[in-house]
This record gives structure tokens, C-alpha cells and sequence, in this order.
């Protein structure tokens, strides 16, 4: 029997505000972008603070939205399947962000992290430019854009996991922290 | 009258471009999963308009939100409009931004430093 308490329990101590887990579309994204602005807004959050979490969801939200696909081509079984939640504490919010990868893929995205987590907050400006500038457009998005984005929005490295699951895909976690410095 | 105008969504922006006038205005919010498709009949309308310039082009921009799949193609866009500078219409682009949006001026900045096109930095009160 699933222990609902145990991860209502989790939650709480959390301070989540929204969780999600199953298969990110297009309407549901909407929906949460949706539920979380009402959501700041009835908290009285300030202006600047809602912009920056705003921005941030897209991205992170988004980024689920486009990789959900190349899981999918591995024709693995819980593959559709991603994990989102967003908490507020001590006036930060932090989004939660888990979905798999094939373990192909790992290498690149640990680079890519590593890279915009070694840069500092003129470095990140000028990178951002130059990916914007000389970066090949993928249908899929950005083309690598949004991971640089959220760390020159939000000023906090980039806090990742891979989980090994088995020898094709790996659990991938992010962790984002927003704060208006 | 040579128009191009579509309806702003949660997601998209509104979009009036007046090629009988030499007046685009962007605005709203521009966050679509697939960025490419949105701004293609704009990027479209932009070629057809390179071909036939005012001797001034005004461009708005007033964005409330962008994602990043978006900022490429903002800067296709304004490659364009680069270009159509180039050939002699004289373009402004007047970027908005509110006023505690630090972010949206930087946004703005960026472009500035990459496009060779004048920019104005427009504050907008809350």
C-alpha cells in the first residue's frame, strides 16, 4: 500500500506549493504557469520576485516538455513520465525538476552544467550571447539557451543528479533555487 | 493597406506589423514550445517588406515574458530588421521594459551589443 502520509509528510516539510508527476504537455504546462502566477499573486509576492520564478518555470518546464521525446525513442517503458515541484522557503523558491535520460546523453548535459556552473554572472552574460548569436536553432528550443538563462536569472549554480536506473536511462534531477539576491 | 496582425495569446504575443507604414509593434508575452512556427509569418512578412522600405521603420518591442526558444527568434527578427537598416530604411527599435525588470533591460542590452541597429531603452511605469 502506497503511504500517502509519508509523502504528504515529505511535502509539507518541503513547503511545496505544486507537484507534479506524469506526462508534461502543452496544457498542463499552461496550467501550471497558470496556477503558480495566481499563486504569487495571492501571496503578495513582489513584482520582481514572480518574474524571475515565472522565467525560470518556463525553462525548466519547458526543458521537460521538449527531452520527454528522446526517452521516448529508446521505447522504454515509464519513459513519458517526469517529476515537477516548486517550494517556498525562507522567502526562496526552489523547483524540483526529475525526468530520465538515456545514459548516452548524460555526458553532454554534465558538460553543459558544468560549464555554466564554472562562469560567473559576466562570464554567463557574455556566453548567453555568444550561444544566442552563433548557436544553431533546434526545433526542440534554444538550443542549449535555457540552462544558461536560469543560472544568469537566478545567480545560484545549477544543483544536479543522475541516477543510474540501468544500463539505457538514468534519473535526472535538478535543483533551482530563485532569490532576488 | 499592407498589414500583418494576429491576436495575442497566454503564450504568444500580439503582433502589428503596418508595411504600408513602416511600424512593427510586438507585445504580451512570448513563451511557445515551438518558438519557430509562431515567427515564421513574421520573419515572411519581413522579406516581403525588405523589398519595398519606408524611409523609417518603428519597432516596439514590449514584452512581459520570454523563453529562450523565443530569444532566437527575436534575433532573426531583428537580423532582418538589420538588414532592412542596411538598405537604407532608417530602423529604431524601442525596447520596453518595466521599471524593477532588470532582467527584460539586460534582455534588451544583449540584443543592443549584437545588432547594429539604434536602440532605445524605454522604462515603463508599473
Amino acid at each position: 500500500m502506497v503511504d500517502v502520509f509519508d509523502i504528504y509528510d515529505k511535502m509539507e516539510r518541503n513547503n511545496i506549493l505544486l507537484s507534479f508527476k506524469g506526462e508534461i504537455t502543452s496544457d498542463l504546462l499552461t496550467s501550471i504557469l497558470q496556477i503558480m502566477e495566481n499563486k504569487m499573486e495571492n501571496m503578495q509576492e513582489e513584482p520582481k520576485m514572480k518574474k524571475k520564478v515565472y522565467n525560470v518555470l518556463v525553462e525548466c518546464l519547458q526543458n521537460l516538455y521538449h527531452h520527454l521525446d528522446e526517452v521516448t525513442e529508446a521505447e522504454m517503458e515509464k519513459n513519458r513520465s517526469a517529476i515537477f515541484m516548486i517550494g517556498k522557503l525562507n522567502s526562496k523558491y526552489t523547483i524540483f525538476t526529475g525526468n530520465y535520460i538515456l545514459n548516452g546523453n548524460i555526458q553532454g548535459l554534465k558538460n553543459r552544467l558544468d560549464e555554466v556552473n564554472s562562469l560567473t554572472k559576466e562570464e554567463l552574460k557574455e556566453y548567453y550571447k555568444k550561444v544566442l548569436n552563433n548557436g544553431e536553432m533546434s526545433l526542440k528550443g534554444g538550443g542549449g539557451l535555457g540552462m544558461i538563462d536560469i543560472a544568469r536569472k537566478t545567480g545560484e549554480k545549477l544543483e544536479y543528479n543522475f541516477l543510474e536506473i540501468d544500463n539505457k536511462i538514468s534519473f535526472f534531477t535538478l535543483n533551482i533555487k530563485v532569490s532576488t539576491f | 493597406m499592407d498589414k500583418y496582425a494576429i491576436e495575442g495569446t497566454p503564450k504568444t504575443p500580439s503582433i502589428s506589423f503596418d508595411l504600408s507604414g513602416g511600424v512593427l509593434e510586438i507585445k504580451g508575452r512570448s513563451i511557445p514550445e515551438n518558438s519557430i512556427e509562431f515567427y515564421k509569418p513574421l520573419v515572411d512578412s519581413l522579406d516581403k517588406y525588405s523589398s519595398a522600405t519606408k524611409p523609417a521603420t518603428t519597432v516596439n518591442v514590449q514584452l512581459e515574458y520570454f523563453n529562450t526558444s523565443s530569444s532566437k527568434c527575436i534575433l532573426d527578427v531583428f537580423k532582418k530588421l538589420e538588414s532592412i537598416h542596411k538598405g537604407g530604411s532608417a530602423v529604431t527599435i524601442n525596447w520596453h521594459y518595466e521599471e524593477d525588470d532588470e532582467d527584460m533591460l539586460e534582455a534588451g542590452e544583449d540584443y543592443q551589443a549584437i545588432i547594429n541597429v539604434p536602440f532605445k531603452m524605454v522604462m515603463v511605469a508599473e
